[in-house]
């Protein structure tokens, strides 16, 4: 006789800082199934790795001497990071006090010895998130543009370069980077350009956005030139920092959190646009990442409605703020939705049919996968598709077509 | 409507859970101060595995008669369930957000039955 009770199988109790990237993810990796979009490209225009968990190989490409040796013994005093870099232990709070458990430690088990650990760590998301190609950030480093030795900041920057396009790269095709670019020594941004612009693996070159020098001083234009001819694109990554003035009213993660990564390209993309660098530079294509989106809707009508009563003031536009800022790309991530109507009308602001880029920003406290975009309800399908990977792959020139390494 | 065993009364410390699964459909079922409480393992916010986040008493902040701020302490009654992809918090008893009434996980009744525990779906 049927007892009406049904069998039923136990799952782990608790996702931890040792779970596998692909059970944390499995829910994603499911739902894609089942809602029939995991077949589509899609491309994860900002993810990260610890590079702070490969310090000591890190170091090793330094090729000044002296930072070396301060580099390996901080090492040998420490046992690694974080010497020479300039990571505050007070942004270490990402995981809230241990409720979010996959990014501080990512403590997993992997048994592939024939591939540096990132690689695994990376493929595992990917795969779990239906993702086609990734671009790859390092994480702690983005906190380099406040180093108070700006020639720290370049050779680090140089060392990070040549390691990451020397061990992580090159092992999976669907993995590329835009390299860190320390804008506070112009001429080693020239030099890295120079080196890695033509790697397959470089689709093009990032700032960190947290920085205090304008974007558009003089001394910089060589940069965004070089850049532009290349037909390599350049995106501003934002960040966090405790530091500035302002954020140190803020005392607690979560508030400083919210406004420090929108207002460090608030402020670079005020320069950017007041001071004319889409008229200087028409060709070069521009990314802002992981500010979420609110901010723009904001941004554009303020500098449209200042702009219109102080033109003297921006004499080398042609147009609205708002227009060469649709102009340009964003990435999706943290996106907000608390109020959708809102959010709407900031996708139609940014063009976000063909300016926006799916990011994943994983492994990060605040990532989003890609059901975040499928779901939104005022999207229709071909918008979806351009939003998760088609648009990148238009602006990166990614080859959808070349089989797969891994 | 079925029924689907969990497991038995004994095996649940206070504050325990399972968290099972039937077919498609998975469920956190914890017992919390003497009660049995089930939601579905899907986080209102982006579908996250919310029953395999970490159990937490809620943080609350002291204020004093004056108004002014004495700190933070746990809660000593309200117990939460924190999702592990981004960390919304749930009540466990009543499976709803602490700021946000319209943020509530899917509850499913639990059913005792000679020392057994059953979700009935």
């Amino acid at each position: 006789m049927d007892s009406g009770v049904e069998q039923t199988r136990e799952l782990p109790q608790e996702i931890d800082t040792k779970t596998d990237t692909r059970d944390i993810l499995a829910r994603e990796t499911k739902y894609q199934k089942d809602k029939g979009f995991h077949d589509w490209t899609i491309v994860d225009v900002d993810a990260h790795h610890s590079e702070m968990s490969s310090w000591r190989e890190v170091v090793e490409y330094l090729d000044d001497p002296i930072l070396k040796h301060y580099a390996q013994e901080f090492q040998a005093r420490t046992g690694g990071a974080p010497g020479l870099s300039n990571h505050m232990p007070g942004l270490r709070y990402q995981d809230a006090g241990g409720r979010i458990p996959h990014q501080t430690h990512m403590g997993e088990a992997v048994d592939d010895s024939a591939n540096h650990r990132d690689i695994t760590l990376i493929r595992r998301s990917m795969d779990a998130m239906g993702l086609d190609h990734q671009i790859l950030f390092p994480g702690n480093l983005l906190q380099l543009g406040t180093h108070p030795q700006p020639r720290v900041e370049a050779h680090l920057a140089l060392a990070y370069n040549r390691w990451v396009c020397e061990r992580i790269l090159p092992v999976d095709d669907r993995v590329k980077t835009l390299l860190y670019l320390p804008i506070s020594e112009p001429d080693m941004c020239m030099k890295i350009i120079k080196e890695f612009g033509d790697n397959p693996n470089v689709s093009g070159f990032m700032i960190t956005a947290v920085r205090y020098k304008p974007v558009h001083h003089n001394q910089f234009i060589p940069i965004y030139r070089e850049l532009e001819e290349r037909g390599l694109p350049l995106a501003f990554h934002a960040g966090l920092t405790w530091g500035d003035d302002w954020m140190k009213q803020l005392d607690l993660f979560i508030s400083m959190h919210a406004i420090s990564f929108v207002l460090c390209n608030i402020v670079h993309m005020t320069n950017w646009i007041i001071h004319g660098m889409q008229e200087r530079f028409p060709k070069l294509d521009v990314i802002w990442i992981e500010s979420g989106l609110a901010w723009l809707a904001f941004l554009m009508q303020r500098l449209d409605s200042e702009y219109l009563m102080r033109p003297s003031e921006a004499p080398l536009l042609k147009k609205l703020p708002s227009e060469y800022m649709a102009d340009m790309y964003y990435t999706c991530q943290p996106i907000e939705t608390s109020n959708m109507a809102l959010t709407e009308e900031t996708f139609k602001a940014v063009k976000a049919e063909t300016q926006l880029l799916y990011a994943s920003d994983w492994p990060h406290w605040d990532f989003n996968p890609p059901s975040t975009i499928y779901d939104l309800p005022f999207l229709d399908e071909q918008a979806k598709r351009n939003i998760l990977g088609e648009n990148a792959v238009k602006l990166f020139g990614i080859d959808t077509k070349k089989p797969r390494t891994a | 409507m079925a029924e689907l065993f969990v497991g038995r009364e004994d095996e649940f410390e206070d504050r325990g859970r399972k968290v099972i699964a039937h077919g498609d459909l998975e469920i956190g079922v914890f017992f919390v101060d003497g009660g049995f409480y089930a939601y579905e393992n899907k986080c209102v916010h982006q579908g996250g595995p919310v029953c395999q986040g970490r159990i937490l008493n809620r943080v609350v902040e002291m204020i004093s008669d004056d108004k002014t701020s004495q700190g933070l302490a746990w809660s000593e009654d309200d117990v939460h369930i924190v999702c592990p992809w981004h960390g919304y918090e749930f009540n466990l008893k009543t499976g709803v957000h602490p700021g946000y009434k319209n943020a509530r996980l899917r509850p499913f009744d639990v059913k005792l039955k000679d020392g057994e525990v059953y979700v009935v779906t």
